[in-house]
């Protein structure tokens, strides 16, 4: 078993920024990632990617590249490749690297799992060559392959970013479906003033669309009743503007429309999570220093509500502050010091969101599909299903699980949750709150018997009695 | 079925490597992330899905979705979240017969 003061989960700006702002304070930290390398998935690769690919990316691949920089510090064990599955005690992680398990602990811990792009059910979602805009970037980064012959479908910034550094590599997108409304954007001209202070945002944002409009890249805004046809594989999608009726051949269709925070990992100990209208999304409860109600345990990053890299850098240091506040390492009044001008950038920050939340909104015909869309990938549950479930008396989607297995696939519900939620409490004239999340239990990433028979003996019981227990 | 590949790669492909694809030989660049390297090779369908046997590729990549479930030397592991090794054996879960190149 590894020890620290601090164990991180997740490699991403907001682990990042918390482990090197928690060593500075003299603390030491265990940083466990998924991934082989560190950067999450924003800056995933960074420190490794080739000049041609780093053009492609753009600036932000040089922020990325400082972060990583500073986690190698004699105090911070990045253990690189460690899939977290299960949290016992509210502060000892038990992982898998390389097929063995072992355990960290530590006196507090800080979950910075970051965020998942929004699920979007559509018809022909499930069909290969259909994949979210966010792997398209993924295969850019980590492995420098570049989709061809693609169509973005769905809306927000992110589809912007893919589309341009498409261009960029050689391949412009054939086209961009987007779902957002000229009368969306209206509404969101009333938070005109904090776009304003996000300007640099918006200006970065608007030298997207202009590459996007220089490399020819046809837009369509409003589309609705979208599709992706094809028997085994993409091979057009389809969709209505203003009542005309579109079909696009093409042979990768990427989706996305909006991201939002993964809170497994925070679900399986049980930190409670409320609905954050806005943003369509759970977060994780939580006070101004990222502490959850869970004995030592904090949230920083968009896994607590999506703010973005740059603010999910300075949340994960507030937390640090907190932590090492905590652990005597500072004084109350260095802690607020430090925090201070860090709280006054996240401000900054955060001032652009309700700007894009309601320029961008999800798009509706993906919260609430037609009867036959899938929305469970795994277990192949249709929207109609879950609305049946619902005819049937089902509240909540614990209740609902038993009846279609919605949920109970190896994504474990990653991928169906926000829906089913969004199905069962429109159906019911419950909100979101009301209608609750499907319960998470441990292991959150697949463990092989082999790999915990392989763990060292440390007094760790995995069936033994948890905290978190009286919360299921 | 042979269908273009609408993957192209920017850098020069890395190092080849012999892997076993479902009892067959296939060279996959060393080192690189498994799911990306099958996409690159125009494998396809990753598996079929045991409820329907609906195709299947690639989705997330990140790790998340588990659509790109693999058996790697006998385990079920998702393909993004692995590198590729000289000599691993790979099958399709339920996609055996049916190898996109042929």
């Amino acid at each position: 078993m590894i020890e620290a003061d601090l164990v991180v989960i997740g490699a991403g700006p907001a682990g990042m920024s918390a482990a090197r702002q928690a060593v500075e304070a003299g603390l030491s930290v265990v940083l466990l990632d998924e991934q082989k390398r560190a950067g999450g998935q924003i800056y995933r690769n960074v420190a490794h990617v080739s000049p041609a690919r780093a053009d492609i990316l753009g600036p932000d691949v040089t922020r990325g590249g400082q972060l990583v920089a500073a986690i190698q510090h004699p105090r911070i064990t990045h253990i690189a490749g460690a899939s977290v599955w299960q949290i016992e005690g509210g502060t000892r992680v038990a992982y898998c690297v390389n097929g063995v398990a072992a355990v960290a602990s530590g006196k507090r811990l800080l979950i910075a799992t970051g965020a998942i792009e929004r699920p979007m059910p559509v018809p022909g979602w499930t069909l290969p060559g259909v994949m979210n805009a966010g792997a398209a970037q993924i295969l850019v980064k980590q492995s420098g392959m570049v989709l061809e012959n693609a169509v973005l479908a769905g809306c927000g910034p992110l589809l912007y970013l893919v589309a341009a550094q498409m261009c960029r590599a050689g391949s412009p997108p054939l086209a961009l479906v987007e779902t957002q409304s000229t009368a969306d954007l209206l509404s969101a001209l009333r938070h005109w003033p904090g776009a304003l202070r996000g300007w640099r945002h918006l200006v970065k944002g608007l030298g997207l669309l202009a590459e996007i409009r220089k490399a020819g890249v046809k837009r369509y805004s409003g589309a609705s009743a979208i599709a992706v046809d094809g028997a085994d594989h993409a091979e057009a999608i389809r969709f209505t503007v203003r009542g005309r009726q579109h079909c696009l051949s093409c042979e990768t269709v990427l989706l996305h429309h909006g991201v939002v925070p993964n809170t497994q990992t925070a679900r399986s100990i049980g930190v409670p999570h409320e609905w954050q209208a806005r943003q369509r999304a759970f977060v994780p409860t939580r006070d101004e220093w990222g502490r959850s109600p869970q004995n030592g345990v904090f949230i920083a990053g968009d896994g607590a509500g999506i703010g973005g890299a740059l603010a999910a850098e300075l949340a994960g240091a507030i937390s640090a502050l907190q932590i090492a506040g905590d652990l005597d390492a500072l004084t109350p009044a260095q802690r607020d010091a430090a925090a201070r001008p860090l709280r006054r950038a996240l401000r900054g920050e955060l001032a652009l969101r309700p700007f894009l939340d309601r320029a961008y909104p999800p798009y509706q015909g993906a919260l609430s599909p037609a009867d036959e869309t899938v929305v469970c990938r795994c277990e192949e549950v249709t929207a109609g299903e879950i609305r049946k479930f619902a005819k049937l008396g089902c509240l909540g989607p614990n209740q609902a699980k038993a009846f279609g297995r919605q949920g109970m696939g190896p994504c474990q519900g990653r991928y169906c949750g926000l829906t089913v939620t969004e199905l069962l409490a429109a159906e019911n004239g419950q909100s979101p709150d009301v209608t609750g999340y499907y319960r998470i239990r441990p292991p959150i990433k697949p463990v092989t018997l082999g790999e915990l028979a392989s763990m060292p003996a440390t007094g760790w019981q995995p069936n033994g009695k948890q905290e978190n227990d009286r919360e299921n | 079925m042979k269908r273009d590949l609408a993957v192209r790669r920017l850098d020069e492909p890395g190092r080849p490597v012999v892997v076993r694809l479902d009892g067959r030989d296939l060279e996959l660049c060393d080192g690189g992330n498994l799911a990306a390297e099958l996409l690159a090779a125009g494998i396809e369908p990753f598996r079929r899905t045991p409820v329907s046997g609906a195709p299947r590729n690639p989705f997330c990549m990140m790790g998340a979705c588990f659509d790109c479930l693999v058996e790697i030397d006998g385990v079920t592991r998702q393909a993004c979240m692995t590198e590729v090794a000289a000599g691993m054996t790979i099958s399709r879960p339920g996609a055996v017969s049916e190898t996109k190149n042929d």
